[in-house]
């Protein structure tokens, strides 16, 4: 099996505060972890990271992903690589068209892989299909980057450009949250038609919803910066039951 | 228009610069230095300019003297006295050196070129190359001269007008920009010496975009550029000046007039593409640009655009205006200025509503980065007459960086109580969740400010003609380069 990620021992801080206090975790291709845990433990911190945020700062530990070191990769040499980010709160970037904006990120990363950049014709014949999947008008797709959207159809438009972008390693923060029942639905297929066995997946979510339609191969919980219990699918269910008072105190 | 080629267009643009005489007299000398009233008399001998012309340059000169201590101060930018008596007002053009191939071409200016996606053949012009006749651009000069003559569109020097035409120039000459002004518009007024006549008769749309032909013209814009356009009743005009490519020019200052005057049910769609040096990275060098625009909506329904895009220049002054005369009539200011590095820009307009429900728009877009200092300066002015008068201005800006400034200095003057006045402004900072964002999908940093700082000029770069609102897309993200860590 291929290891995708492997995240040893890693200490990050934000502004100087240490956020991220030994996270150990190792992925490999084809699988799907899901990460849980309580508001605040540091699951976007977690995300950031391994985008390369300005500010999230490891100060211990190591990330290797496909056998080479991450952090030192500026965020676009990261995401030309293939990693990929749903961002919890995807932000606006008024004027920009949203096939604009996602045709030079393909053609960025398409170039980075020495493939051949996408003309408007094919790029559009390409994302009319993608975005069928997902439910998306053409209305919404060429409308401004994530300007005037709903949550939920911030969402959606975050798996459109996953669904382009192609990555070989996906982290997606609570990409179900905001969403409705059957958007839900629509995202989950969506997610699972990428499943593949060169992709990883890290979905970071609160919900065992989500779970029902995207079944993970592995569960974990995080609080106050740690991993402090892995599981398979079941952990979710019991964390659903009981809520994370099943940690004990540990992870308060 | 649509099955023209680039290169043919080209072509077409150089026979017809020889044509109109855009090259002057390469035998003509050189006025001695500095600046008295025979420095322009010598500019109207050379010109065999009639001698109303002259008398009017004349007084212009005279009242230039009178406003010696008159220079606009108010303005905010710095920059040392000018000695305007060390300086040539009139000499020869130069012979361009001719180059043998691209390869000879300084590559930095090849790359800009490349950057900003100029066919090759236009790269040959741009640069001096040598244009070879692998064009055949005879017929197609001739159709773009027959094309614009059989709708009785005149457009030619302006001093060619003044020998052909010259009860429109007389009629019109100053009739927007008085002589007396302003200290710049004065000294423009006393010693122009080239520059562009636009006529459009009654009812005609102009059959092309007058920057066709410009486009190259451009690179050989004076440094006392006067220009005159009249769309008649009932005509339309676009034309477009300037030029996406870097320009050099040995005149440091440059002090252009241009006049607009629309008619009963007239529109002119005035568009500026505005590159020129603006010094190097540590603020030296670079063209001073102060300019006087100004459109008359004279007739009632008239409408008049300006649309500008400024990444160029060390200091610009610059405030395309509109006054509103006619009922009903429409003025428009759509502005992009880019100010890197240690450039400044003092620029805006003025919307002067006399007519009964004129309207006027103004949508500014300032861009600072590295040093820079940006202002917006913009007056809207409703007069008694005015009823109905109607103004929106929004007015954006922002900033890249921490060392940079933008101001907004809007004046408002309303003497009409039916009229409505509306102001927005917003000053904002890419924001590092907006890179991040960007950089996530794959772009670079410098690759996410443009797109980030595009989108910011939409509104803006959406009313440039076709043709060059992709260029200036490029263009601003040239003028941006190393404004991002
Ligand atoms: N820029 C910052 N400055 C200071 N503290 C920060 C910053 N960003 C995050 N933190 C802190 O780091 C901790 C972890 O935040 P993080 O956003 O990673 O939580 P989370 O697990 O994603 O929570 P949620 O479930 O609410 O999304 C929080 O205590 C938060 O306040
Ligand atoms: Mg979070």
């Amino acid at each position: 099996m291929t290891v995708m990620l492997e995240i040893k021992d890693l200490h990050a801080a934000v502004n100087g505060k240490e956020v991220l206090k030994g996270i150990n975790l190792t992925i490999n291709a084809g699988e799907v972890h899901a990460v849980m845990g309580p508001n605040g433990s540091g699951k976007s911190t977690l995300s950031y990271v391994l985008a390369g945020r300005d500010g999230y700062d490891v100060t211990q530990g190591s990330v290797m992903y496909k056998g080479a070191d991450l952090i030192a990769l500026a965020p676009e040499i990261r995401a030309r690589e293939g990693i990929f980010l749903a961002f919890q709160y995807p932000v606006e970037i008024p004027g920009v068209a949203g096939t604009t904006f996602l045709k030079t990120a393909y053609n960025a990363i398409r170039k980075h892989r020495g493939e051949k950049e996408l003309d408007a014709m094919q790029f559009l014949k390409l994302i009319r299909e993608k975005q069928k999947q997902l439910d998306m008008t053409d209305e919404m797709v060429r409308r401004a980057v994530n300007v005037g959207f709903s949550g939920g159809e911030k969402k959606r438009y975050e798996m459109l450009q996953m669904a382009m972008l192609e990555p070989a390693l996906a982290i997606l923060d609570e990409t179900d949250s905001g969403l409705d029942i059957d958007a839900l639905k629509t995202v989950a297929d969506g997610i699972n038609a990428l499943r593949d066995p060169g992709r990883a997946m890290l979905m970071i979510t609160h919900y065992q919803r989500l779970l029902d339609y995207v079944v993970p191969d592995f569960v974990h919980v995080l609080a106050g910066g740690k991993i402090v219990r892995s599981g398979d699918k079941s952990l979710a269910l019991d964390l659903e039951k009981e809520g994370y008072a099943v940690l004990g105190t540990a992870a308060a | 228009m649509a099955n023209i080629s680039e290169s043919e267009t080209i072509g077409a643009a150089t026979t017809e610069r020889y044509k109109y005489g855009f090259v002057t007299d390469i035998e003509s000398d050189t006025a001695p230095k500095g600046l008295d009233e025979s420095t322009v008399r010598f500019i109207s001998a050379k010109k065999d300019e009639p001698d109303w012309l002259l008398q009017w340059r004349l007084k212009a000169f005279r009242q230039w003297l009178d406003k010696a201590d008159e220079e606009p101060t108010w303005a905010k930018v710095n920059y040392p006295k000018i000695d305007y008596q060390d300086s040539y007002y009139y000499s020869a053009p130069k012979q361009q050196e001719t180059l043998n191939s691209l390869d000879e071409v300084d590559p930095k200016l090849l790359e800009t070129y490349n950057k900003l996606g100029i066919p090759l053949q236009e790269q040959m012009m741009l640069a001096g190359v040598a244009v070879d006749a692998v064009f055949d651009s005879v017929s197609v000069a001739t159709t773009f001269k027959e094309e614009l003559s059989k709708h009785g569109v005149i457009f030619c020097p302006i001093s060619e007008a003044v020998q052909k035409h010259p009860e429109l120039v007389k009629k019109y000459l100053g009739s927007v920009v008085p002589v007396a002004d302003n200290f710049f518009a004065t000294l423009n007024s006393a010693v122009f010496t080239d520059g562009s006549f636009v006529y459009v008769p009654e009812g005609v749309r102009c059959p092309m975009e007058l920057s066709t032909y410009f486009r190259i013209n451009a690179a050989q814009t004076g440094q006392f550029e006067r220009t005159l356009i009249i769309a008649d009743k009932g005509s339309y005009v676009s034309y477009l000046e300037g030029c996406t490519a870097p320009m050099r020019d040995e005149h440091q200052l440059h002090a252009a007039v241009v006049e607009l005057i629309a008619l009963d049910d007239a529109e002119i769609k005035y568009s500026t593409v505005q590159n020129w040096y603006p010094g190097d990275e540590n603020g030296k060098g670079g063209i001073y640009n102060f300019v006087t625009k100004r459109g008359a909506c004279r007739g009632r329904n008239s409408k008049i655009s300006w649309t500008q895009v400024e990444t160029g220049s060390a200091i610009t002054w610059k405030y395309p205006s509109c006054i509103l005369q006619g009922d009903n009539s429409v003025g428009e200011f759509y502005s992009i200025a880019i100010t890197n590095n240690f450039q400044q820009a003092d620029t805006g307009t003025k919307m002067i509503h006399m007519g009964k429900d004129t309207k006027s728009r103004i949508i500014s877009k300032g861009i600072s980065a590295g040093h820079a200092e940006s202002t917006y300066r913009g007056l809207v002015k409703v007069m008694p007459g005015a009823t109905g008068a109607r103004n929106f201005t929004q007015c954006d800006s922002l900033l890249i960086g921490e060392k940079c400034g933008a101001h907004t200095v809007p004046y408002i003057e309303v003497r009409n109580k039916t009229a409505q006045v509306e102001h927005e402004a917003t000053t904002s900072k890419i924001s590092d969740d907006q890179l991040l964002y960007c950089r996530q999908r794959g772009l670079s940093a410098e690759d996410a400010t443009t797109l980030i700082v595009n989108g910011f000029c939409r509104q803006v770069l959406q009313e440039l003609p076709m043709e060059f609102a992709v260029e200036a897309q490029k263009l601003v993200g040239i003028s941006l380069e190393g404004s991002v860590g």
